[in-house]
């Protein structure tokens, strides 16, 4: 679950200030599928990397899964990361030279998960995320985009973690790839309980989701529920 | 992050560019491999140099004629060549300086030597029968020069290997046969064993003949021109060099010690010499090699500086996925280190293959010692942290946000 209070995020740049973020209160609970959209330079990649634990607001209170996440360090946020939180982005950020089952299991070597486990937890998340099998031993350089970001996507699932961000995931991909990609963040929502945060900037991609909260200059412009949900059906992977 | 993830990170990042880790590791292997050969040169002359020094004898303490200069004269005759040493002087020294285990006077000078036909010129020695003792000179056939010998004049020779070979032929018996010296026979009595080694005067090539004999016959008159004194143990050395000293002094009428006619010699001064001599050579040529690791440092350095820069977006994954600093700058110190390490032990190698062929081709004597080579293994890993330390720590405090946007 995430409870965000009342956060600003202000850059300070010699005597100028500039606020990012100001005054952003909700709360996501587990199993919610939400969209996070806004046009570049609204703040909505500031409240990703907060959410994400990969920075810390300025003040207010982000708890995640009751865990006061706001002032930690950066080793502290590094084991936050590892434990409750799964990046996909919109470049992949795949090792190239490694295979498809090293990359999943990138994670867990972090964790110090032993052999035989991370296999296994790799292979899971792979089938989640619906990636045919005998692409598991390719290098991930040799794989389309559509597949890489599957592989992006188990990577993200592989340590279990309390919410999914996806940042853009559809951004390098064709219109068609990208219909597939957010079918899969759909089914894992529906089939698996996953949270999902998406985060966009097109209203097309985040009408995928359950529920929107449409951010402008910093501040939340509307949270909503998604009454015309777009629901992608993936028969075939 | 368990050891065996990050051999396989370390390898599977140092593979992707051969061609850049291996030249990176040549500058390691070259600074390396100089610093054990050159190392092995300087001490292979150290033990070489010590060595020879310690076959003239063991606490050995010689007394040479020195330059005596005369009133008004400008002009000093050469060291050694003045005759100032009498006999007198050596039997002086036996009965007054009581530590002296044993006391060799000499006189020695290159004569003619014929034998049946054969001739040659060597070195012939006068002496007594205590200077096998003294100069570690040992018996191969027959018997030295006996104390009877000297007393009665006897025209008796001891031949040293080389000598008999070269009079005789290789490896001939010549006990009872006669040598000619200064159109005076000498039936011989004795062969030295081999000691070996050329350099300064072979002990091999030489004549002993009985002193008495030698100062009747050839010299003509009773000066000697070493006497060699042999301590009782190291500890006595000093002690001895003064008392002889003094002694000389006294006999020789001079109050004034910078004026001696004589000088007298320690051995243990003469190994420390030549080992300050070859300590320098030795801290001179590594200094020089020592160069060529710095250099090969800088390499890594340069080599983990610009992988930093082009794994930015990857170090920004790995941090984002939870990678704590320290799993970062571990990874990276570790790379850097694999490559000084593999440069270590490959450089070793060359180093020992270049020595081999030092004392192979230029007929140099060098030493490999365990201990040059654990302190190049210490030193290629320290440089590994030491020049991969900034760029690990540059990695590891990269922000995962800028890291992640790097283009």
């Amino acid at each position: 679950m995430i409870e965000c209070e009342n956060i600003f995020k202000i850059y300070k740049n010699g005597d100028e200030e500039t606020t990012v973020l100001k005054e952003i209160s909700f709360t996501i609970k587990d199993g919610e599928f939400v969209a996070i959209m806004g046009p570049s330079g609204s703040g909505k990649s500031t409240l990703m990397h907060i959410i994400g634990a990969l920075d810390t607001p300025s003040s207010g209170k982000y708890e995640l899964d009751n865990h006061d996440v706001s002032k930690l360090s950066d080793d502290e946020l590094a084991d936050i990361r590892r434990s409750k939180i799964g990046f996909v982005f919109q470049s992949f950020n795949l090792l190239s030279r490694s295979t498809v089952l090293r990359n999943v299991m990138l994670p867990l070597v972090y964790s110090g998960v032993s052999k035989i486990k991370r296999d296994e937890q790799a292979k899971s998340a792979l089938m989640a995320a619906g990636l045919p099998e005998d692409r598991w031993n390719h290098l991930s350089n040799q794989l389309s985009g559509g597949q890489m970001q599957r592989v992006a996507i188990a990577r993200a699932l592989v340590n279990n973690p309390s919410i999914i961000l996806a940042d853009e995931p559809t951004g390098n991909l064709d219109s068609k790839t990208g219909e597939i990609v957010l079918g899969t963040f759909q089914e894992l929502n529906h089939k698996h309980n996953h949270t999902i945060v998406l985060i966009t900037h097109e209203p097309y991609v985040a009408e995928h989701a359950d529920r929107i909260i449409h951010i402008q200059d910093g501040s939340i412009l509307e949270d909503k529920k998604n009454s015309k949900k777009r629901v992608v059906h993936n028969h075939d992977n | 992050m368990k050891f065996s993830d990050l051999l396989q990170e370390t390898y599977s990042s140092l593979t992707v560019n051969k061609a850049r880790s291996s030249l990176t590791i040549l500058g390691i292997v070259i600074g390396i491999g100089s610093v054990i050969a050159m190392v092995s040169i300087g001490q292979g002359a150290q033990g070489s140099i010590e060595a020879r020094i310690q076959s003239i004898g063991s606490n050995l303490i010689q007394v040479t004629p020195g330059a005596q200069r005369g009133v008004g004269v400008q002009v000093s005759a050469g060291r050694g060549s003045a005759q100032t040493l009498t006999q007198v002087d050596a039997d002086a020294i036996i009965k007054e300086v009581t530590l002296a285990k044993a006391v060799a006077p000499e006189i020695s000078k290159r004569y003619q030597v014929t034998a049946k036909g054969t001739n040659t010129n060597t070195q012939v020695i006068g002496t007594v029968s205590a200077y096998p003792e003294v100069r570690s000179v040992e018996i191969d056939q027959g018997s030295f020069i006996t104390d009877d010998n000297v007393r009665s004049l006897a025209r008796v020779a001891v031949l040293g290997p080389t000598t008999r070979d070269d009079l005789f032929g290789q490896g001939s018996d010549a006990i009872g046969q006669t040598v000619r010296i200064n159109k005076v026979d000498f039936r011989i009595v004795g062969v030295t064993k081999a000691k070996g080694g050329t350099g300064f005067g072979s002990q091999d090539d030489m004549i002993f003949v009985p002193l008495s004999t030698a100062q009747r016959f050839l010299a003509g008159d009773t000066y000697v021109t070493t006497i060699s004194i042999q301590a009782q143990d190291q500890s006595s050395m000093t002690e001895i060099q003064q008392q002889v000293t003094d002694l000389l002094l006294q006999r020789h009428n001079i109050s004034d010690s910078s004026a001696a006619d004589f000088s007298v010699l320690n051995q243990a001064d003469l190994v420390a010499t030549a080992s300050s001599v070859t300590d320098t050579l030795t801290i001179l040529l590594g200094a020089i090699a020592g160069i060529s690791l710095v250099v090969g440092g800088i390499g890594i350095m340069n080599m983990m500086l610009t992988t930093v820069t082009e794994r930015t977006r990857e170090i920004g994954l790995r941090k984002a996925i939870g990678a704590r600093r320290s799993d970062i700058s571990t990874q990276f110190l570790v790379e850097s280190v694999t490559l000084t390490f593999i440069g270590g032990v490959i450089g070793i190698i060359f180093g020992w293959l270049a020595a081999l062929a030092v004392t192979q081709f230029a007929g140099i004597t060098t030493s490999i010692s365990l201990m040059s080579v654990s302190l190049a293994v210490g030193v290629s890993a320290a440089i590994g942290i030491v020049f991969g330390y900034y760029p690990a720590r540059r990695a590891a405090g990269l922000n995962p946000i800028d890291a992640l946007r790097y283009e």
